[in-house]
């Protein structure tokens, strides 16, 4: 049984908009075990990184119920002092855009350093140095001496992220939040950086959370997934399960919707409607219903629910045994009359 | 940074022979000189008109002007009507005082704004925060003239804190310590009265700064480093907030010497600002010029300075 | 002769310093290009962030002076003077990446959408209002919405009405330059889709700029591929993604993330192959300087940045 290192359970966290809250994540249970990449995928909007900065506790005013359980000690509300015990010690957090994530002021090595600072003063300033030095170069900067008295501004987008990557990792955290580590870059070091990412984990035995919207990421990188909309988990299983047969209706749409590299297809899917703004969400009923009109009323559940259709395999709501897309309905009709 | 230095000093230079072409164009289209109030209305306006026609007053501006930024180049503003003595002779005496009190105010501005700046900043949209707003917009809509004169009264004549006119008390010698105390308690209240309605500005945008670099991604980084939230804002926010303050500098300059002409009047203080006013009624034009060239190289000098402290604190201008 | 003709194109950006802020030297953004657009069919420009694939974009509009090289567009040269540029203004539209930005947030739908009307035809109120509701319609939004603002449309919309700035002058061309990079992927279906319905519709040509080699795949016929302001490849979208011959190319291909779990190990394993051969070859596909060679023609279609051999 593999080591349980993150345990979510029914976390809600609202913001307050107008003297009411909002829950942008809504009712999330989830378990990030040792050594394993969990990649949470959904549009934006849909709460995940909402949920990533409630498990880093980054968030100034939201109201967080549910439990967030890291080696079993609840961190939900804690105190920012106990917090930052953990934070970058034992939690480790890389952002999405290089660009702006370092402060423009600090040299790189300084940077990084404050990261190791914080966990660790008993070291002098020249084994501190040696530490930052080390890191550069296990996430492959070249030139670490030099990188190490430069300024943000000096580096590309992808040396940025390494160095981003460097402070998150700079105390060897147990756990790694990575919220869309590699948008921001292009393909070619995207994949450097995935694969850097990888070895990390592997080396250091880490759970990952992996935030991202993009589905070859996740098909490249995943253990386990769990897709996100509208601040609810809809469907949650292992990677090869959710890739070969996906079941909720929003997981089957989003990878008909995407433009393949490899494959080929006519015409792209395109989901129906918008995502509701977080003051518009439904609060009861199935929440992709509004999306999928064609699909009958009595198909979705009161107050859905996550089922285990799989071991290890969750879906929300019932709908997803009765749904179709519009054309595969069309074609069924075309059949029904010839 | 050198080289970044010598490239703004360079560009400066311009913009001084510009500054001086048009106050001195200025300063010939006013109307009247000295000649025409100060001079006996029973002398024969012929022999007026030879001293005008000797002064140089006729000839074509741009040769008036060329001997007159002669003089100014070499430490020579000409002679002031009034007080028949050398212009330089009478402003080295007022420039130090000037100086000074400037500089008071300005530590003092600083001294009051930054913390009050910060703190607003920092718990934003507090009750901290709305009162100390709330006094920024009073500084703000306050007329400078009305709460130093306001001061003066309360703190001056009611209380009597603190002298009422003229920069150090007489008979007291110069370069002894009694006389520098004497000259602090004298700019005092001038320099703290200026120095509270110009925090506004300051505030506001140190507060406003503040606000917007909380929400910056690093922050964040820091934040997930485990970085507490004093060390957030003393290694992260503060210096990137700062930022704009030390660009606004120059300007701040250019406010301060708006406000002394005010202050210096209204509290009989003995510096440029005063000068300036008593030779503008007078018409003691050589004085005017002079004052005004020398007003406005302290502002284009402030812009200069900002931007040489911008250089050295942001390296992404020291790059370049 | 082509629909559009772009040869030997140089952006040349000049680089300031040293005391007086003379020029020193040159950013050479796009070094050289040349392609051929055919009437109807969709031509994707791709390329890593500073490939100059943007900038050839602009300088063929006119919004980035164009160094030297000339730019044929329907036999007529629109690089020699500007009064034959104004006709072709009409003629060439540009979509712009960011939905966000790149409208003017104080303006109505209707003022955004007749602008570009209003500076080409004189219409009535009543006619240019008629045209306005025709295009909303056209770009699948409700032709009441003429009296909003942008904020109140969601990414997709944004963009859309982004096309109907473009397309209501009825151009020829439409240079898209990252038309759905800021967008969400059902959003960016949606706008997808919708291209290439008007492109039947309207008879349409593109210039399709954009990094995502996915969105590059789908949408275009023809392919080139930039890097540092030079092509290194051009071909058909076939060509390029199944037998790609530059090991840029190569490289840029094999970096895509594959939706298919299964091939994890299998594209890592590929991948490590192209990198090594990537190193190891490096100096055969680049001069000194790292730039790539001239294009030669291996098949009537493929063009592949060579160097002279022998």
């Amino acid at each position: 049984m593999a080591e349980k290192l993150l345990e979510i359970k029914n976390l809600k966290t609202s913001f307050r908009i107008r003297d009411e809250y909002h829950a942008a994540v809504d009712d999330v249970t989830l378990t990030v075990n040792k050594n394993e990449v969990l990649a949470i995928v959904g549009e934006s909007g849909c709460g995940k990184s909402a949920l990533a900065f409630s498990i880093m506790g980054l968030h100034t005013r939201a109201k967080i119920e549910g439990n967030i359980l890291f080696k079993g000690e609840d961190i939900a509300n804690v105190a920012p002092s106990k917090l930052n015990k953990l934070r970058g010690k034992n939690m480790g957090m890389i952002f999405q855009d290089p660009l702006t994530a370092l402060n423009p002021l600090m040299k790189i090595g300084d940077q990084i350093g404050e990261a190791i600072l914080l966990h660790n003063n008993t070291l002098s300033k020249s084994q501190r140095r040696e530490k930052v030095v080390n890191l550069l170069q296990k996430v492959g900067i070249p030139r670490p001496e030099h990188v190490f008295e430069q300024y943000p501004h000096e580096l590309s987008g992808g040396m940025r992220q390494r160095v981003v990557i460097a402070t998150a990792i700079a105390n060897e955290p147990e756990l790694l939040i990575a919220d869309e580590p590699t948008t921001a870059l292009d393909v070619t070091i995207q994949s450097q950086i995935l694969d850097l990412i990888k070895d990390l984990k592997d080396d250091m035995d880490s759970g990952i959370v992996l935030i991202t919207h993009d589905l070859g990421v996740v098909a490249e990188m995943a253990d386990r997934v769990a897709v996100m909309y509208a601040g609810q988990i809809v469907e949650v299983g292992d990677v090869l399960t959710l890739f070969e047969e996906p079941l909720h209706p929003y997981t089957r749409s989003l990878f008909n919707s995407i433009p393949n590299a490899h494959g080929t297809q006519d015409k792209l899917h395109v989901i129906q409607g918008i995502v509701p703004a977080l003051q518009n969400l439904p609060r009861s009923g199935c929440r992709f219903a509004p999306r999928i009109p064609w699909i009958d009323e009595a198909a979705h559940e009161e107050q859905p629910i996550l089922h285990e259709v799989k071991p290890g395999h969750f879906v929300r709501c019932t709908c997803y045994k009765h749904f179709k897309f519009p054309e595969e309905t069309k074609e069924e009709q075309h059949h029904g009359v010839s | 940074m050198w080289k970044f230095s010598l490239r703004r000093i360079m560009i400066m230079i311009p913009q001084l022979i510009v500054l001086s072409i048009f106050i001195f164009v200025l300063a010939k289209m006013m109307p009247g000189d000295a000649l025409s109030g100060q001079i006996d209305p029973n002398i024969d306006p012929e022999r007026i008109e030879e001293i005008r026609v000797q002064m140089g007053w006729y000839d074509p501006w741009h040769e008036q002007y060329a001997s007159w930024i002669g003089g100014v180049v070499t430490g020579d503003f000409g002679d002031s009507f009034r007080f028949k003595m050398p212009v330089t002779e009478i402003i080295s005496q007022r420039i130090v005082n000037s100086f000074w009190l400037s500089l008071v105010t300005l530590i003092l501005t600083y001294l009051i704004a930054i913390p009050l700046g910060i703190t607003s900043g920092r718990y934003n949209d507090t009750l901290r925060d709305q009162l100390i707003q709330g006094y920024s917009y009073l500084g703000f809509a306050t007329p400078l003239f009305i709460f130093a004169l306001v001061m003066l009264w309360v703190f001056g004549f009611k209380l009597g804190w603190f002298p009422t006119s003229g920069s150090v008390t007489p008979g007291l010698e110069p370069g002894t310590f009694d006389y520098f105390m004497s000259k602090f308690y004298h700019l005092l209240l001038p320099a703290l009265s200026m120095a509270l309605i110009a925090t506004y500005n300051t505030i506001l945008y140190l507060r406003n700064e503040i606000v917007d670099t909380k929400q910056k991604d690093f922050v964040l980084t820091a934040k997930a480093k485990g970085a507490s939230e004093t060390r957030i804002y003393n290694q992260h926010i503060l210096r990137n907030s700062l930022l704009p303050i030390a660009a606004f500098f120059g300007y701040e300059i250019t406010l301060l010497i708006g406000g002394s002409i005010f202050i210096e009047n209204i509290f009989g203080y003995p510096g440029m600002g005063q000068l300036l006013v008593e030779s503008v009624t007078l018409r003691d034009y050589s004085v005017v010029t002079a004052t005004t060239l020398l007003f406005g190289a302290a502002s284009v000098l402030g812009a200069l300075l900002s931007d040489i402290i911008l250089s050295i604190v942001d390296p992404r201008i020291r790059i370049k | 002769m082509g629909f559009l003709e772009v040869k030997d194109l140089k952006v040349h950006f000049p680089i300031k310093g040293g005391i007086f802020g003379r020029t020193v030297d040159h950013v050479k953004a796009v070094d050289g290009v040349s392609f051929t657009l055919e009437k109807g069919k969709t031509y994707g420009l791709v390329g890593e962030s500073g490939s100059g694939k943007s900038t050839t974009g602009r300088a063929i509009i006119g919004l980035n002076k164009i160094t030297s090289g000339n730019v044929t567009f329907e036999g007529n040269d629109i690089t020699a003077n500007n009064r034959s540029r104004a006709s072709f203004r009409k003629d060439i539209q540009m979509i712009f990446q960011d939905p966000y930005s790149s409208l003017n947030p104080k303006k109505r739908v209707i003022d955004l959408v007749a602008e570009p009307l209003r500076n080409f035809e004189k219409l009535s109120r009543k006619e240019e209002r008629i045209r306005v509701q025709e295009l909303l319609e056209l770009v699948g939004l409700s032709p009441e919405s003429i009296l909003k603002y942008p904020h109140e449309f969601s990414g997709g919309q944004r963009q859309r009405i982004g096309i109907a700035r473009a397309v209501a002058l009825k151009p020829k061309l439409i240079i898209a330059d990252e038309p759905v990079s800021a967008l969400d992927v059902s959003v960016q279906a949606q706008v997808l889709n919708f291209m290439q319905e008007i492109q039947n519709e309207l008879d349409l040509t593109y210039l399709f700029i954009s990094h995502d080699l996915g969105v590059i795949k789908h949408m275009c016929d023809h392919i080139g591929i930039m890097y540092k302001g030079r092509f290194v490849e051009e071909g058909t979208a076939n060509e390029i993604f199944e037998s790609p011959q530059h090991i840029y190319t190569k490289r840029l291909v094999a970096a895509i993330p594959e939706i298919d779990p299964h091939k994890r190990e299998e594209l890592k394993k590929f991948r490590l192959e192209v990198n090594t051969e990537y190193e190891q070859a490096y100096n055969d596909y680049f001069d000194e300087e790292g730039l790539a060679y001239g294009l030669k023609p291996i098949s009537d279609t493929h063009l592949v940045a060579l160097p002279e051999k022998g």
